[in-house]
């Protein structure tokens, strides 16, 4: 399994965690149930998740399938720097934050989905990879070729208007060749 | 809006159908918990009772379904017999991949309504449990402390709490870990999965094997309890449950209700397409011991290995694909793959683009690295399943036929401009399709090669026989480089095609679909005109919509389409 990247499960696995840790505090705290304060602690960590993990980093060959709308939270999740970027810090995490929802039965699914979050987040992060926001790539500004050194200051030297105009009888006369090789980049 | 029915009003019927018998089993199973023999249970309960029960047995019935839809050998046998009475209802068969994902879909919604209403359910047991001596639901909560049989109350003390009866009971673990398994699969067959790591989602998915035996046992433990018949009958809850301090007592007419639970039901349903799953993977397995032998590997350029292989007693359709595995590179996989190869050859033949470990290994394993000729006995062992059909079977039932095939997407049609070539050549094959019409849009140059030969095969024989109207075909570049644009300008004015060499000029960007069902609608009017793509699905969106807008009274599109 080479080129299997574990951090894109992980990523679905976490987001559904944080959805069902969010929906069980909900129904928790809604009715009332005994220690409702674990089901409040759900709500708050499952929000947080899904804040987290809803934008998806791209994928190591550098493309990247992006949620809708999930630019902003790029840039917000991007500036946390390596706490973000580093798979090991995301799996502790995780696992820190699942503990609480063991407590009472409302969360205690997202606890064990996001246990198994965490795990799959730990063999990404043991493979090297590293999570890297799907940014709009800016076009790079084309250079001119090697032989356009600057632009030229007097126009090119042409023959008169009346020679100019291309005769339709008489096309091999009217061929002009450029005296300076002009190359455009090769791409 | 006829034309839209003609093509879609099959599958809407088949929905409809579906979500009617989901509504009603989910009506009358709340209903059916709403009787007096659950009365005691709705006094501890409230209405989340019925609220778990109901999608339960909708669950039953979409975990009865969710099997079927991936038999493909069952499919097959059922799609070869109902093809004689019915086009269409033979191509909703097609679609049973889309029917899965609406059961799972439908499974993930019930599974959480019924989690959500045992949450509450929980809670109130135990409530139960914990309330002071006078209420009704602590005392019904007593009840049975003797035997331990009669009992109402699951939890029987009040000395504990719901996650720990949750993991204690068998309904309660072999529930977390259904659900378990359900949230690993459906998170690994999101779409990103599954197009880019095949493998994870193909592994992860086989957790349905747990689900089902969980699924099967989850009952067993019989939680839900009711009160007896035998009960029902000397203490009736309308009246006596006002008097509950008193139940029993010597001088009372209400003597102690007992309670039972339900036995479990679900097996009754799954068993049966359990078991055609385990005769479909039995058949897969048997098909696979038969020898496949690999007479030639050719290796095209874009990445592109094509395998031919022989098999005894293989016969196949045009446009049909087979499920190829090869147990040197991994036991489980299994991968599907159309052949391009005509019925009328001797051998079957796929072509493969190489993209991910599976593949990858395949191409180092038929040495399609090295030059030159490779020992028979050094190419892979490799097993086939199959072939199974698809639309294209149905590409010679048209009078008038519009193929698009977008880059890989052509392999289908592969085979089918084959069969056809062979039909010409034996005269004595009554061809109903009387024009082809053949549109290949293809991203990059490399990739005509192997099928430029094919077509400049096919030009040529259709010149000698001087039929070159059959067959008419566009070949569309829909991205080039400068250089090649260069290229393209200069010599447009050649007679053969400077990319494919064929007499038909490539044409560049993107058909105008319009104008081409235009005028394939206007020079054959009266006839049905079948359209068949293998490509993405934004253009299998466009070329739908074009169907339906240019089908009128005169002549009618319609769409089919292959996908994996």
């Amino acid at each position: 399994m080479g080129k299997i990247e574990w951090a894109m499960w992980a990523n679905e696995q976490a987001l559904a965690s944080g959805l069902i840790l969010l929906t069980g505090g909900i129904v928790g705290v809604a009715g009332q149930f005994r220690n409702w304060q674990f089901a409040a602690y759900g709500i708050a960590a499952g929000i947080f998740i899904c804040l987290l993990e809803y934008p998806r980093g791209c994928k190591a060959k550098g493309n990247g399938v992006q949620r809708p709308g999930q630019y902003c939270l790029t840039v917000c999740v991007k500036a946390f720097g390596p706490l973000t970027r580093n798979y090991y810090i995301r799996a502790l995490l995780h696992a820190a934050l699942c503990v609480p929802g063991a407590f009472i039965l409302c969360t205690v699914l997202g606890c064990v989905c996001l246990a198994i979050a965490s795990i799959i987040y730990l063999l990404a992060a043991v493979r090297g990879e590293q999570w890297l926001p799907i940014l709009p790539r800016a076009e790079p500004r084309e250079k001119p070729g090697e032989s356009i050194k600057e632009p030229p200051q007097n126009p090119p030297p042409r023959p008169p208007a009346e020679m100019r105009r291309k005769r339709a009888e008489d096309m091999e006369g009217a061929a002009y060749t450029n005296p300076m090789p002009v190359m455009p980049n090769e791409y | 809006m006829r034309n839209w029915l003609e093509n879609e009003g099959l599958s809407i019927f088949v929905i409809l159908v579906w979500l009617g018998i989901n509504a009603f089993l989910f009506v009358y199973f709340y209903i059916a918990f709403l009787t007096d023999r659950f009365f005691y249970t709705r006094a501890i309960l409230g209405d989340a009772l019925p609220w778990a029960r109901a999608p339960a047995a909708c669950l039953n019935f979409n975990c009865m379904l969710i099997l079927l839809p991936v038999c493909r050998n069952l499919l097959s046998f059922l799609r070869g017999s109902v093809q004689r009475c019915s086009r269409s209802a033979a191509r909703q068969l097609d679609r049973n991949l889309t029917f899965h994902k609406l059961v799972a879909y439908m499974i993930a919604l019930h599974t959480a309504i019924h989690i959500l209403a045992h949450l509450f359910n929980f809670e109130r047991f135990m409530g139960a449990q914990l309330d002071s001596n006078s209420t009704l639901p602590y005392v019904l909560s007593q009840v049975g402390n003797g035997d331990n049989r009669s009992f109402l109350n699951p939890i029987r003390t009040a000395d504990t709490n719901p996650t720990y009866v949750m993991f204690t009971t068998i309904a309660g673990l072999t529930g977390v870990v259904i659900t378990l398994a359900l949230i690993l699969m459906i998170t690994s067959s999101m779409e990103v999965i599954r197009r880019s790591y095949y493998e994870v989602f193909w592994f992860t998915h086989h957790l349905f094997v747990i689900f089902f035996i969980g699924l099967v046992l989850h009952g067993v433990g019989r939680i839900v309890r009711g009160q007896t018949a035998e009960s029902l009958s000397e203490h009736n809850p309308k009246e006596c449950s006002q008097h509950y301090q008193t139940w029993g007592e010597n001088s009372t007419v209400c003597p102690v209700p007992n309670f039972a639970g339900n036995p479990p039901m679900t097996w009754k349903w799954v068993v049966g397409p359990m078991f055609l799953y385990v005769c479909e993977r039995l058949v897969r397995f048997i098909r696979s011991q038969q020898k496949v032998v690999i007479t030639k590997v050719v290796m095209h350029p874009s990445r592109t290995l094509e395998l031919q292989m022989r098999m005894k007693g293989f016969k196949m359709e045009v446009g049909q694909y087979i499920f190829l595995q090869c147990p040197s590179i991994s036991q489980l996989e299994w991968h599907p793959f159309t052949l391009t190869s005509a019925p009328e050859e001797d051998h079957f033949s796929v072509h493969i683009r190489i993209v991910g470990d599976w593949t990858e290994g395949l191409y180092k394993e038929c040495a399609g690295d090295k030059k030159g000729v490779q020992e028979a006995w050094k190419l892979p062992k490799v097993a086939v399943d199959g072939p199974f059909g698809t639309a294209s079977e149905d590409v010679f039932r048209y009078e008038v036929v519009m193929l698009v095939g977008a880059g890989i997407g052509v392999t289908p049609f592969a085979s089918i401009l084959k069969s056809v070539w062979y039909k010409y050549v034996h005269e004595n094959a009554k061809v109903f399709t009387k024009k082809i019409y053949f549109y290949w849009l293809c991203p990059e140059t490399q990739a005509f090669e192997w099928f430029a030969d094919l077509l400049q095969c096919l030009e040529r024989q259709m010149a000698e026989k001087g039929s070159t109207d059959f067959l008419s075909y566009n070949i569309y570049l829909t991205r080039w480089k400068e250089k090649e644009a260069a290229h393209f300008t200069v010599h447009h004015e050649a007679e053969n095609d400077p990319i494919t060499g064929l007499k038909q000029k490539t044409l560049y960007g993107k058909p105008n679909w319009n104008s081409e069902f235009n005028s394939i609608g206007a020079k054959h009017k009266g006839s049905k005109v079948g359209v068949f793509l293998c490509g993405p699905p934004a253009l299998a969106e466009s070329l739908e919509k074009q169907c339906h807008s240019h089908s009128q009274s005169e002549v009618k599109f319609i769409f089919n389409k292959e996908n994996f």
